[in-house]
């Protein structure tokens, strides 16, 4: 069941945990995005507004926007298991969290002009426009902080940043949570590690433990 | 400014009770359910967790994806309104030194979002007897039937342990540990540290002769406060019952200014300022309990000046706002190599602690004074700001599928399938300890300075000594010899001399306490035993300001026993006639 679904039993009243669990079943696990409502009641209107005040204003250019886009897609490409950065939306994210974090926005804005000059000097293209060779050579000058030559430092604090922005993009989404296989938020009984886990890691539990702890 | 002017109201309330956290929460349910007329005025708005918490919402209903905002300082999930610095709330700092304060303006306060970790102080917490700390002027064995009353009323789990000075409690069954923890305990245990099971005040059971909190259905989100009250918050489990009774009257959104005194210096009421309405109120009352906060009660009596009370309500000793105390906390991250590519279920378990490290020292051998216990945690936590920040460095540090090496960092299909090896592997842990109790950590009013209500603000001065630092020391040490007993991999940056052990700043534990002690020494103390003032006797605190010395247990589960004692005691006194 859903969030909205999961709410409605949780109201039924006294009987609502065991409500929960029954009316959980496990394909419903993966809740689906719950569209934010305005006025929506369990939050004060002031993040409300601050939300929607964000979401009004733009912050990254077009050309800005296409440069993360493919930024964003070398870090999280497709793979068998799951889509790419932008296929979860990543630069979406990207955007929204510099408003909401005004701290990224200049390291964020300069380091991707930065990435552009450095591109115009070696293929007089801005980097969204040079081929994807080319793209390649230049992140592996960035992508590897312990190797990278001095003079590529400041593109590499910029990778850093781009990189963390993206796998928390990524991996924050619904297409990351299933790519990691998460299975949590979910009402259920906690039963302690299973028994074919504990086998692998040549654990157990102890007697006392068995006795005294809750068991379902 | 001519359309403002004080609204003042004829009725007069048997009690009134400033602020909704543990310590007022429970004064105004022990009250309302003794059938006294009990006024609550709460600072912040009304907040019901079944209406108002963010249970059960996956990262990707946040667009920061769970990052806090100056409106959460906790996350964009947390419970807790506010944080370290609220909008037209300013407090200050004096000399250099630092003191962070949170705070948490809502029905409930920060009860809404804290770690549930429920201990009771022990005999020697209350009598150190050490040559060094304070004693308390109760014993262990006067506060013992108010903390097995707490248990039996809100519910704790845990287990027999046995311990000196862990004193066992009322328990329901703790939930079984996880599997990193399972890895900490084995190799705690393997150098010689006791790790017992958690003990946090969740219920793992339905509450016996409680119809209305749900059993706990594990989803491990306690900090979002529980819809179906299964955890403790004061909000669900004392304030909307407490309501119920019809004896208790709550104001939200009432910001206290000060605490009204008649000539005999009697407390009469109190004065606040509507955040709805902005318009001035007094109301009247036969008795007052302040459970504002250790800091804002301390500011409320500070403020509350009056002929008969010069130096600030309660305050001849000069003591109000002194001996501020905070916890000490250190902790140190890492990652458990051999839980690479594990195996992935639901492991969210209970929002409290499964496993705890109690503090076993003897301190003849140690260079600082009292101790600190352990909590620790790690696991398959929900993804959110901020994931897998360790992942480009650590990568570089262990092999690949292949088996083979490869340089940190990265990108491409190669760094999102590290990404997917390492989740789950994190472990942490964390030390809080005894802040020592000291008269020159304190708060005072800043001389200088109002919010933007007009109220003077605080002004802090703390500094931690060795004591704390040395404590911090021991923590790390003990933490690092667990991480290598365990075979992980430090994540953390370096703790050294150079940054206190990773000893927090004061304040940031929130776990502070002390600025109204009691004592049986008028000229040394604030309150009596029953935390009733020295000089004023309608007046309570109930709030953690009475605490005289602080133990290495966070506080809550004492300002429960203690909020509640003295409110039976205001109870008895008021069939006595007294006050």
């Amino acid at each position: 069941m859903n969030r909205r679904e999961s709410l409605k039993a949780l109201t039924i009243g006294t009987l609502s945990t065991g409500v929960l669990l029954k009316a959980c079943k496990p394909k419903d696990q993966n809740a689906e995005v719950s569209k934010q409502k305005e006025g929506e009641a369990d939050r004060p209107q002031n993040e409300i507004d601050r939300n929607k005040k964000l979401n009004a204003e733009k912050f990254f250019t077009e050309h800005e926007m296409v440069t993360i886009t493919v930024l964003a897609d070398l870090i999280i490409p497709k793979d068998d298991k799951s889509g790419s950065a932008s296929d979860a939306k990543v630069p979406e994210f990207i955007e929204f969290i510099v408003k909401d974090m005004p701290d990224h926005q200049l390291p964020m804005r300069g380091g991707l002009r930065w990435l552009d000059i450095q591109m115009l000097n070696l293929y007089d293209n801005p980097f969204k426009d040079c081929t994807s060779q080319q793209q390649l050579q230049m992140i592996n000058e960035v992508a590897y902080p312990a190797k990278a030559k001095p003079e590529m430092q400041q593109g590499v604090a910029f990778f850093n940043r781009m990189r963390s922005l993206t796998a928390t993009g990524f991996f924050t989404s619904k297409m990351g949570m299933d790519d990691l296989g998460y299975v949590g938020n979910s009402p259920n009984q906690w039963n302690g590690v299973p028994d074919d886990v504990l086998k692998q890691y040549g654990l157990t539990y102890s007697e006392k433990e068995l006795k005294e702890s809750v068991r379902f | 400014m001519g359309d403002i002017q004080i609204k003042k109201s004829s009725k007069v309330y048997d009690a009134i009770v400033v602020g909704s956290g543990a310590g007022g929460g429970m004064a105004a349910f022990v009250l309302a359910n003794a059938g006294v007329k009990v006024l609550l005025l709460e600072a912040g708005p009304f907040f019901d967790p079944l209406k108002h918490s963010q249970q059960l919402k996956f990262s990707y209903e946040s667009p920061r994806r769970g990052a806090s905002t100056a409106f959460r300082n906790g996350g964009d999930f947390d419970a807790a309104y506010g944080g370290w610095e609220l909008a037209g709330e300013p407090y200050t700092r004096k000399d250099n030194t630092q003191f962070d304060w949170f705070r948490a303006r809502m029905l409930g306060g920060r009860t809404n979002h804290w770690g549930r970790i429920s201990l009771r102080f022990g005999p020697k917490d209350f009598q150190p007897n050490d040559g060094y700390s304070e004693n308390w002027p109760i014993t262990y064995e006067e506060v013992k039937p108010y903390y097995d009353k707490v248990d039996r009323l809100i519910g704790v789990y845990g287990t027999k342990e046995g311990l000196e000075n862990e004193p066992d409690g009322i328990f329901l069954p703790p939930p079984k540990l996880r599997l990193n923890e399972m890895f900490i305990k084995k190799g705690a245990e393997s150098v010689g540290v006791k790790v017992i099971p958690g003990r946090g005040s969740v219920l793992t059971k339905a509450l016996e002769n409680n119809k209305d909190r749900g059993a706990c259905f594990f989803c491990g989100q306690c900090g979002r406060s529980c819809k179906v009250y299964a955890d403790f918050s004061s909000s669900s489990c004392l304030v909307i019952p407490a309501l119920k009774t019809g004896n208790l009257e709550l104001i939200p959104n009432a910001m206290v200014r000060q605490v009204l005194t008649d000539t005999r210096g009697l407390a009469t009421g109190v004065s606040y300022i509507s955040t709805d309405d902005l318009q001035e109120y007094q109301v009247s009352g036969k008795t007052v309990v302040l459970g504002a906060s250790s800091c804002e009660s301390a500011r409320i009596l500070l403020n509350s000046k009056s002929s008969t009370h010069q130096n600030g309500l309660a305050n001849s000793s000069g003591l109000v706002g002194k001996y501020l105390q905070d916890s000490t906390g250190s902790s140190l991250g890492g990652m458990l190599p051999q839980l690479m590519d594990r195996k992935r279920y639901n492991e969210d378990g209970v929002g409290s602690v499964h496993l705890l490290g109690p503090w076993m020292h003897d301190n003849k051998k140690l260079d600082f004074p009292r101790g600190y216990h352990i909590e620790f945690g790690g696991g398959m936590g929900m993804p959110g700001y901020g994931f897998g920040g360790d992942v480009p460095r650590l990568n570089g540090q262990l092999p690949g599928r292949d088996g083979k090496m490869k340089e940190a960092g990265g990108f491409g299909a190669s760094l999102k399938d590290d990404y997917r090896r390492f989740y789950g592997t994190g472990v942490g842990m964390s030390g809080r300890g005894v802040g020592m109790a000291r008269i020159d950590n304190y708060c005072e009013i800043d001389p200088n300075l109002v919010d933007r209500f007009g109220i003077p603000v605080l002004r802090f001065h703390y500094k931690w000594n060795n004591d704390e630092i040395n404590q911090a020391k021991h923590m790390q040490q003990t933490f690092q010899s667990i991480m290598h007993a365990m075979g992980a991999i430090v994540t953390t940056s370096e703790r050294n001399a150079e940054n206190n052990w990773g000893l927090a700043a004061p304040g940031r534990i929130i776990h502070e306490v002390g600025t109204a002690r009691m004592g049986n020494d008028a000229k040394k103390s604030v309150l009596n035993k029953w935390s009733q003032a020295h000089d004023c006797k309608n007046l309570f605190v109930v709030d953690g300001a009475s605490h005289v010395q602080q133990s290495d247990k966070n506080a809550t589960w004492t300002i429960l026993a203690l909020s509640m004692m003295t409110s039976e005691y205001i109870l008895e006194q008021n069939k006595k006639q007294n006050i």
